[in-house]
């Protein structure tokens, strides 16, 4: 399998190198889930602790893990069937336009934007932009206060953007490829506040590393509302609905909150009802 | 070990260079004293953030050694595809129509002008728009892609050079048995060229390796250099620990490559079969690749 | 169909790029110059130490030394290079990293030059009873620098590629703009043809105007 992929890798890179604009041709399949039907291919994060996490085992654990090994039970999927794959935030619309994965659930905040080119089911969890800081930092408790700080956040992210654009144009931003480099910064006092949204930044205070240095300021500087990304027109969206239903009354849904955001002191919104998005 | 550049140091010279030694080693212990004393004072030399490399074997098997493979897997792929293109290109532009050399140095010339970084994001965003090559693959054909179209270049000009770094007899003396262009760059020049261009292509392998953690911090090519994003997510943010061990397994590996390199050229400037004409693998750099084509290759005059 | 280039300031970001590489070539030229010198000196802990340097950063991708510049020297030791704005500090702290880089290759050009300097001219010099810094400074290296200008101008031309990578910390110079408009806008070809132009304009140049001061300079021998 892999060898197919590397070799599919090297002609097309030499077809492309060779004409530097034409299209790589139609070999470029390499579609490693040829295993067959019965595999769910799921797009979550690897770098959110919280959300979706890589752990070193080499499993996943976060909310959103959780949510979306419910739903695929639901849909009739075990855990051994279900194929988790990276989904970078700016590749997620592309991946289930191609196909690549069935649902993606990865901190994926529904926009009209997004909802142009795919469909969501759910919201599942209202979060909201906020700011992390340091446990005994007592300067920052209104939108305004960010201004003449030294905030940091992640390159090309939307919570970058609202800092710059609206919420603190005077602020320092400084922006990294990960969360973790801000937080290095965060610890050692080089930048006052992380920015993102709250569920991540909960996920982070909640590691153990950190418990007791840093603090959610409730800012609530925006609405994100996690949806389930499916493909434009799929099915699967009503069932992923009833099933992220199911999931909210049957208690599974708090459990869960509870297990991965608890020690953070987070204060989740309650379940948001189906289709309704709070803007 | 004297040089020619000063005198065999007397009782003068050697208290001075004691003395200078003494000042050059506290000069340097208080930077590193400094910065240990930052470094210790902001908590980052704190054990939980370097346990994991030593205690944890996951870190290695989960982490970084899936990306150290990636790396390594498109370094290996960049380079066995820019071989050919690169001799390609280096034998065209020794041609003597002007028709082949002029529009094969002028491609040449123009991805070597262009930053790696820059090829990459083309060619990352021409496969997301016209190919359907799945976004989990799309990285790694980026990088590779990027690395081919820059390194075809500076191998084009490392052939060139090493052709070029052949006693002219050798192309005389083919022309005096009366083989013909092709067959002289067939059985005499190329079989010798390609020894004497080894190291020079292994030190190349340096620069490649060094070029896709670009892939990795810009990318998001799952290299060595992105596995510190999951990894120091998972082990509360010890970004500092981590870059540092990725940058010693970095420095590891390109140094194993370096060596070998001049083992390499060591080894041919000794034997007797070859020309003795090898192109140094201290000459071809990513940063000086392009000089190469002067006058680099029987060894330098000086001694010092 | 270039309509939505006034959203970007593109000569802007050149123009950062223009700067990174001025600032960082000076500082290169003079770190680079020291270490050589010290790669030659009289001194053997001053060359362990040239050797040590030029190995490890060699061998270091240049994208870990700028983002250690930022995470490590500023984040982390607090070294804000006399600013307190974010952009200026990125800016230096770019600069400072490429100097690290670069001079590391300034120092062998150097060294492969002292080596075209024939053995004759630092034996002459110390026969007349220059000491080490004069043989170096007044004889050895002016000729040394003639030898080394085809040499340096690769070096120039290699940092003014290698500025690119300054946008892993976000300085805003051409390739990071050039990430930026790939994400927005659905031009590919002509963007990437924009960037691919500018970096000519800006490389080719300097190659020729260098490699024709090189040759008028060099030492006939």
């Amino acid at each position: 399998m892999k060898l197919r992929k590397v070799t599919a890798a090297a002609t097309t890179a030499l077809v492309l190198s060779l004409t530097a604009t034409a299209c790589g041709g139609g070999d470029g399949d390499s579609d490693s889930g040829s295993g067959g039907g019965d595999k769910i291919k799921i797009g979550i994060k690897y770098d959110q602790p919280g959300i979706g996490q890589q752990t070193a085992d080499g499993d996943f654990a976060g909310f959103d893990v959780d949510v979306a090994t419910y739903v695929a039970k639901e849909l009739g999927y075990t855990e051994d069937q279900i194929e988790w794959k990276e989904a970078k935030s700016a590749d997620r619309e592309t991946m289930l336009e191609r196909g690549d994965v069935d649902f993606i659930a990865a901190s994926y905040s529904i926009t009209d934007e997004r909802d142009k080119k795919v469909d969501f089911a759910g919201p599942y969890l209202l979060a909201h932009q906020d700011v992390l800081i340091r446990a005994d930092d007592n300067s920052i408790t209104k939108p305004e206060d960010l201004n003449n700080k030294n905030l940091c956040s992640v390159a090309g992210s939307t919570s970058a953007q609202n800092v710059k654009d609206t919420i603190a144009p005077k602020a320092n931003l400084q922006t990294y490829g990960g969360y973790s480099e801000c937080l290095t910064g965060l610890e050692n006092e080089a930048v006052d506040a992380l920015t993102t949204d709250d569920s991540i930044l909960a996920g982070y205070a909640a590691q153990q590393q950190f418990q007791g240095k840093f603090k959610l300021a409730g800012l609530k500087l925006s609405n994100e509302n996690y949806g389930i990304g499916v493909q434009e027109g799929s099915d699967l969206k009503d069932k992923i609905n009833t099933a992220l239903e199911k999931m909210v009354s049957d208690g599974s849904w708090d459990k869960a909150v509870e297990a991965n955001f608890g020690p953070a002191n987070y204060k989740n919104e309650p379940a948001p009802k189906i289709g309704n998005i709070v803007k | 070990m004297t040089s020619v550049l000063y005198d065999a140091p007397g009782p003068r010279a050697k208290r001075r260079n004691v003395i200078l030694s003494v000042a050059f080693i506290a000069v340097l212990a208080a930077a590193l004293w400094w910065v240990y004393l930052k470094l210790d004072e902001k908590n980052q030399l704190d054990w939980v953030k370097w346990e994991p490399f030593f205690t944890d074997s996951r870190v290695w098997t989960t982490y970084i050694l899936p990306g150290l493979e990636n790396t390594l897997i498109a370094a290996a792929l960049a380079m066995v595809i820019a071989l050919p293109l690169g001799a390609f290109f280096g034998i065209a532009r020794l041609s003597d129509h002007w028709g082949v050399r002029w529009p094969s140095g002028a491609v040449v010339e123009f991805f070597r002008a262009i930053p790696v970084l820059i090829l990459m994001l083309f060619a990352n965003a021409v496969y997301a728009e016209f190919t359907d090559i799945s976004s989990e693959d799309r990285p790694l054909y980026a990088v590779i892609t990027g690395l081919v179209l820059y390194n075809a270049s500076v191998l084009a000009e490392i052939v060139r050079a090493g052709i070029l770094a052949l006693p002219k007899g050798q192309s005389e003396a083919a022309m005096a048995i009366g083989l013909r262009k092709g067959q002289t760059m067939r059985y005499v020049l190329l079989p010798q060229s390609v020894t004497a261009m080894l190291p020079a292509i292994v030190s190349q392998l340096v620069v490649i390796v060094k070029d896709t953690a670009l892939g990795g911090a810009l990318l998001n090519f799952s290299d060595l250099m992105a596995a510190v994003r999951p990894m120091s997510a998972f082990y509360g943010a010890n970004t500092i620990a981590s870059f540092t061990v990725v940058a010693l397994i970095f420095i590891l590996v390109n140094f194993a490559l370096t060596s070998f390199a001049s083992w390499l050229e060591g080894r041919l400037r000794r034997s007797k079969k070859s020309t003795g004409a090898v192109l140094g693998a201290e000459k071809v750099d990513d940063i000086n690749a392009a000089e190469v084509g002067g006058s680099y290759g029987t060894g330098a005059g000086g001694a010092l | 169909m270039f309509d939505f280039l006034e959203d970007y300031d593109v000569l802007g970001a050149f123009w950062v790029t223009v700067q990174l590489t001025v600032y960082s070539a000076i500082g290169s030229l003079i770190w680079g110059t020291l270490l050589a010198a010290m790669r030659v000196s009289p001194v053997p802990l001053m060359r362990g130490f040239g050797t040590a340097y030029v190995n490890v950063v060699r061998n270091i991708p240049l994208t870990i030394i700028i983002l250690f510049t930022s995470l490590g020297l500023f984040q982390t030791l607090g070294i804000k290079l006399g600013s307190e704005d974010f952009t200026v500090i990125n800016f230096r702290l770019a600069v400072l990293g490429l100097i690290a880089y670069t001079s590391a290759f300034v120092c062998e050009a150097l060294r492969s030059g002292i080596n075209t300097v024939p053995v004759g001219q630092a034996e002459a010099a110390r026969a007349i009873g220059l000491n080490f810094r004069q043989v170096l400074t007044l004889v050895v290296l002016p000729q040394a620098f003639r030898s080394v200008v085809g040499p340096l101008a690769n070096v120039l031309i290699a940092l003014t590629k290698n500025t690119t990578v300054a946008a892993a910390i976000g300085v805003a110079e051409a390739a990071f703009l050039m990430k930026e408009m790939i994400e927005n806008e659905a031009q590919v070809i002509l963007i990437a043809a924009i960037f691919a132009f500018g970096f000519v304009c800006l490389t080719l140049p300097t190659g020729l105007i260098l490699g024709w001061v090189g040759k008028k300079v060099a030492v006939k021998r």
